[in-house]
């Protein structure tokens, strides 16, 4: 029998009909897996017992033909989610022991059918990050290294904890949160699927907010097909989120093996953005080329206000962070520190209990939202933001998905970028504007650097066309053919 | 035109302007974004919902309600309704605001302008412009007198709906303020859209207050906070004009400011001045949708407003005949109206009117109740005005009667029964009656006789003991004159 954390969603479903094994057998050994690669730092909270509870009761279920669709699954959650009785704590020392009596509405969805739960995964503080060096918990280690040195890559963020432990086989699948990349990046660090559905297929009620209208949740897996059973049973409409969408949910894994003959494929010049990886273009060409090989059209499109994405992301996400955030003084629940007056009481707790990535991404937010700035700043990325989905809008009437990059670079060493805010902000160039725009988004492993890291691409169908989104990824899966793994030096 | 309202001061007359805003909370069983109880009196922090208290990852959802309400209100006021409107953020720290921003609605309003009409009490009506109507989340309460070192928060209030009611400055006097605020209590209560409880704090005001000579622009305005009754709302602007026109006087300018009414003084006190102002930082709610409402939606509720004020009077004047101030009395509290059109009804309107304004409200107001405790009911007055009409008893003695059914609650025709009221109207019984008065009072005879015809009086008052009061005193009076005369 195939070691059990390297088998996929869809493997581990099908062994467990079988009765190959039993959840509680593949949860222990996820559980043991957890334990041997603490030095990755990819959980905040473990959650063992919970697990094998949750495994057993899922055994006796299938004993009784009762199974949900993710049925002893041992997936692990990423720790922006609220869970019921289970410490959450976005990473933040404001949040540090805060216990929730509620579980977010994905989560639910997902206890009811049928997942073991593994833990909580670290991520950068309130997910304000792309390395996964924010998180009050340390940073998390990057599963593959570099093969010219063996120095601690970052994971990527702020999905990072779930990236590393999904890339490391310490569960089969997690949950993941996208603001402005938050998955995909991490995804395409770690050599992993991340996807990201349209703003609005999933509920967003209890997920510790950052970007109220960026914030995503969607699936880290290892395949395509994963990416869809996963994704299947965290969306729908739900009366708790004004936001969330009543479109129909169509079954995502129906589409996949369809082939893509006579699809567009967009290709967007202005994602050669300058400072690229090289290899990354070379293998975005390469990706050109399966698709076309597979039978699709690849077509140039133009969207030439991409390069205001990234600086209008930085006005809009910051302005909602810094009120999203407001809620954390310290007066009803997480840190509270002391102080003389009710202002020096919100100052000191407010300074101690948030680190300075969101203490300055606080600022900026203020700041933009302020009289006098508010229509410079404010205003002006909410048009250009609106100009962008117009954009996407118009590209979307002649093409059908549109591939880019994932990411402009390979992951890179902890510390590496610490002094350099900009180049750190510019991990989400690619991402960000699938965000601004509501768009679904995922990345998908396709080969390796010569550095032997795992690099992504991206595809991006318009709003609510997941289905094109996974018949389009698994033929890029399939033509990429990656398999390799980290920790093994190629 | 020339105003009345002016104030003498030393250097001649000032104008004072006026403009207040109200905050109403809107009659709902559900908290504006959360499904929390909205009931008045509970423990507190006992209806707090996970939304209302800012758990993290807690969104709110707009109740359905609250935005009928709103509607129903600007169509109330004749206002126009905005089809398109939008909840903002207004961002600030306070421990009874939990989420550190209040969901209000800053530059697309649900509701725009409308009027009300203002009644004064020499009759003169005219018209207050209001410049819109939003909706937004209450806060909770902080109470700061249970601990010297620690302040309480009570979240009960925390997320309940309140209509911010804005009217434009066209107020030119306390009095007016007054009557503005009496107004537009009277409407919402008759919308049923807020039960206008001031001291319940259900009704809340703010006064803008400034002073001008006349003609001139508008002078700098001062905001007093949080008002919590229309005679203190009256109190707060008199003084507060006053105060500044000192001030003015003194050769002192008018620093904008916000200033706290002290209602146990009776004076305002500075708060916090411009510079001190918040910078709200408003910005669209992201968790929320702009409220697209369809014609229909609004339509719907038009057809399910009531008579109001306005309408009613109009209505009494013209259709029941009563004076413009009975009909503004009447009309002035929906439940009065409700009262005084039951028991007006089948009987003659303006006799009905006048027990309902001076006998009714006579007693209510010594006994301290309001109508709906009225131990008479409205059809219980009707009936009386009835036996009056129909001659079973006279005016005189209905007043018994009424005294007797606010005593007991019971039916006047039962009291008339049992105390054996009925008006004596039979013509040969009050025809020996006043033959024995006549009989006993020849000096009296002679005094008509010669001209003093006020004598008559006499004669009456002796019947009228002779019949404990029962006699008809028109029939009295008819055969009096007749025997007088013989």
């Amino acid at each position: 029998m195939a070691n059990l954390t390297d088998l996929t969603i869809a493997e581990a479903q099908a062994g467990l009909a079988k009765g190959d094994f039993s959840s509680k057998e593949i949860t222990e050994a996820h559980i043991t897996a957890i334990e041997v690669a603490r030095d990755l730092n990819a959980f905040v909270t473990e959650t063992p017992e919970r697990a094998l509870a949750d495994a057993e009761a899922s055994d006796k279920r299938r004993a009784a033909g009762n199974v949900g669709a993710l049925d002893g699954l041992p997936i692990a959650i990423k720790d922006l989610f609220c869970t019921k009785g289970v410490k959450s704590t976005a990473s933040s020392h404001m949040l540090d022991g805060f216990v929730p009596p509620y579980e977010s509405t994905v989560t639910s969805k997902m206890v009811e059918a049928g997942m073991v739960m593994l833990g909580k995964t670290n991520l950068d503080e309130f997910a304000m990050g792309s390395s996964n060096e924010t998180s009050y918990f340390g940073p998390v280690v990057n599963p593959w290294k570099r093969n010219s040195d063996d120095q601690p890559l970052v994971p990527g963020g702020s999905s990072g904890g779930s990236a590393a432990a999904v890339a490391a086989r310490l569960c089969l699948a997690a949950t993941g949160t996208d603001t402005g990349g938050s998955i995909r990046q991490p995804a395409s660090f770690c050599g992993i699927v991340g996807m990201k559905p349209t703003y609005g297929r999933c509920s967003r009620w209890g997920i510790v907010a950052f970007a109220s209208s960026l914030d995503q949740a969607g699936p880290m897996t290892r395949t395509v097909r994963d990416s869809a059973i996963l994704l299947q049973s965290m969306v729908g409409f739900d009366p708790k989120d004004t936001t969330s969408s009543e479109m129909p949910v169509p079954d995502f894994q129906a589409v996949l093996g369809q082939d893509i003959k006579g699809l567009k494929i967009g290709i967007p010049s202005e994602y050669r953005v300058e400072g690229t990886d090289p290899e990354i273009l070379a293998l975005w060409d390469q990706g050109i080329k399966w698709l076309e090989d597979a039978g699709a059209e690849a077509v140039e499109v133009s969207l030439p206000r991409t390069k205001y994405a990234l600086p209008a992301y930085y006005i809009i996400a910051p302005a909602e962070a810094s009120s999203n955030l407001a809620r954390y003084d310290g007066m009803r629940y997480g840190l509270r520190a002391d102080g003389d007056s009710l202002a020096e009481v919100y100052e000191n707790t407010r300074a101690e209990g948030f680190g300075a990535e969101v203490r300055r991404r606080i600022l900026m937010g203020t700041y933009v939202l302020s009289a006098g700035y508010y229509d410079a700043y404010y205003i002006k990325a909410q048009k250009v933001r609106k100009l962008i989905a117009d954009e996407f809008s118009s590209a979307f009437e002649t093409v059908d998905a549109i591939l880019t990059p994932a990411v402009p670079s390979a992951a890179f060493a902890h510390g590496e970028k610490s002094d350099d805010l900009l180049g750190m902000y510019l991990n989400d160039v690619m991402t960000v504007p699938a965000s601004l725009a509501g768009l679904p988004g995922i990345s998908v492993p396709a080969g390796l650097s010569s550095d032997g890291l795992p690099l992504g691409l991206q595809l991006i169908t318009k709003a609510f066309d997941e289905e094109t989104l996974f018949r389009v990824a698994d033929i890029l899966e399939q033509s990429a053919g990656f398999t390799a793994r980290p920790g093994q030096k190629v | 035109m020339t105003n009345k309202n002016l104030i003498k001061g030393r250097t001649g007359d000032w104008e004072v302007v006026i403009g207040l805003e109200v905050h109403a909370q809107v009659i709902s069983k559900a908290k504006l974004f959360s499904g929390a109880d909205t009931s008045f009196g509970a423990e507190p922090n006992e209806h707090v919902s996970l939304v209302d208290a800012a758990m993290p990852g807690m969104l709110p959802v707009i109740n359905k309600v609250a935005i009928e309400q709103a509607v129903r209100t600007g169509l109330g006021i004749k206002a126009q309704i905005n089809r398109f409107s939008v909840f903002d953020r207004k961002n600030y720290f306070y421990p009874d605001l939990p989420q550190g921003y209040q969901i209000s609605q800053f530059s697309d309003p649900i509701v725009g302008k409308g009027e009300i009409i203002i009644d004064m009490e020499d009759g003169d009506s005219r018209s207050v412009g209001i410049t819109r109507i939003h909706l937004e989340q209450d806060a909770g309460k902080s109470v700061h007198d249970m601990d010297p070192s620690s302040t309480y928060v009570d979240l009960n209030r925390s997320g309940v709906t309140l209509m911010e009611i804005v009217s434009e400055p066209d107020l030119r006097s306390a009095e007016e303020a007054a009557a503005y605020l009496t107004k537009l209590r009277a409407i919402l209560r008759y919308l049923g859209t807020c039960d206008g409880n001031m001291e319940q704090g259900s009704m809340r005001c703010d006064a803008n207050v400034s002073v001008r000579k006349p003609g001139d622009e508008l002078g700098t305005r001062c905001e007093i906070k949080n008002v919590n009754s229309i005679r203190f709302a009256a109190q707060a602007i008199e003084y507060e004009a006053r105060r500044q026109i000192e001030v003015i006087e003194e050769g002192g300018t008018i620093e904008q400011q916000t200033r706290l009414f002290d209602a146990n003084k009776g004076v305002t006190r500075s708060m916090r001045s411009k510079e001190e102002a918040h910078d709200y930082r408003y910005f669209p709610d992201p968790d929320l949708l702009p409220v697209n409402l369809s014609e229909e939606f609004i339509e719907e509720i038009r057809s399910t407003l009531p008579e109001l004020p306005d309408d009613k009077k109009q209505r009494f004047v013209d259709e029941l005949g009563l004076s413009g101030y009975d009909a503004d009395v009447l009309v002035a509290e929906r439940a009065i109206a409700e009262y005084f059109e039951e028991a007006a009804e089948g009987q003659d309107a303006k006799t009905v009117a006048n027990w309902v304004t001076s006998d009714l409200f006579g007693y209510l107001n010594k006994e301290d109740l309001e109508i709906s405790d009225s131990p008479v009911a409205a059809k219980q007055l009707g009936a009386l005005v009835g036996l009056i009409s129909d001659g079973t008893i006279s005016g005189r003695i209905a007043r018994d009667v009424f005294a007797e059914m606010c005593a007991t609650g019971k039916d006047p025709a039962v009291v008339v029964e049992e105390k054996g009221l009925k008006q004596v109207s039979d013509t040969g019984e009050l025809e020996s009656i006043v033959d024995e008065a006549i009989a006993k009072g020849a000096a009296q005879v002679e005094q008509y006789k010669s001209g003093n015809e006020k004598i008559i009086g006499w004669f009456v008052g002796q019947v009228m003991q002779a019949t404990k009061g029962q006699a008809n005193p028109q029939m009295v009076n008819e055969i009096l004159r007749k025997k007088l005369s013989e």
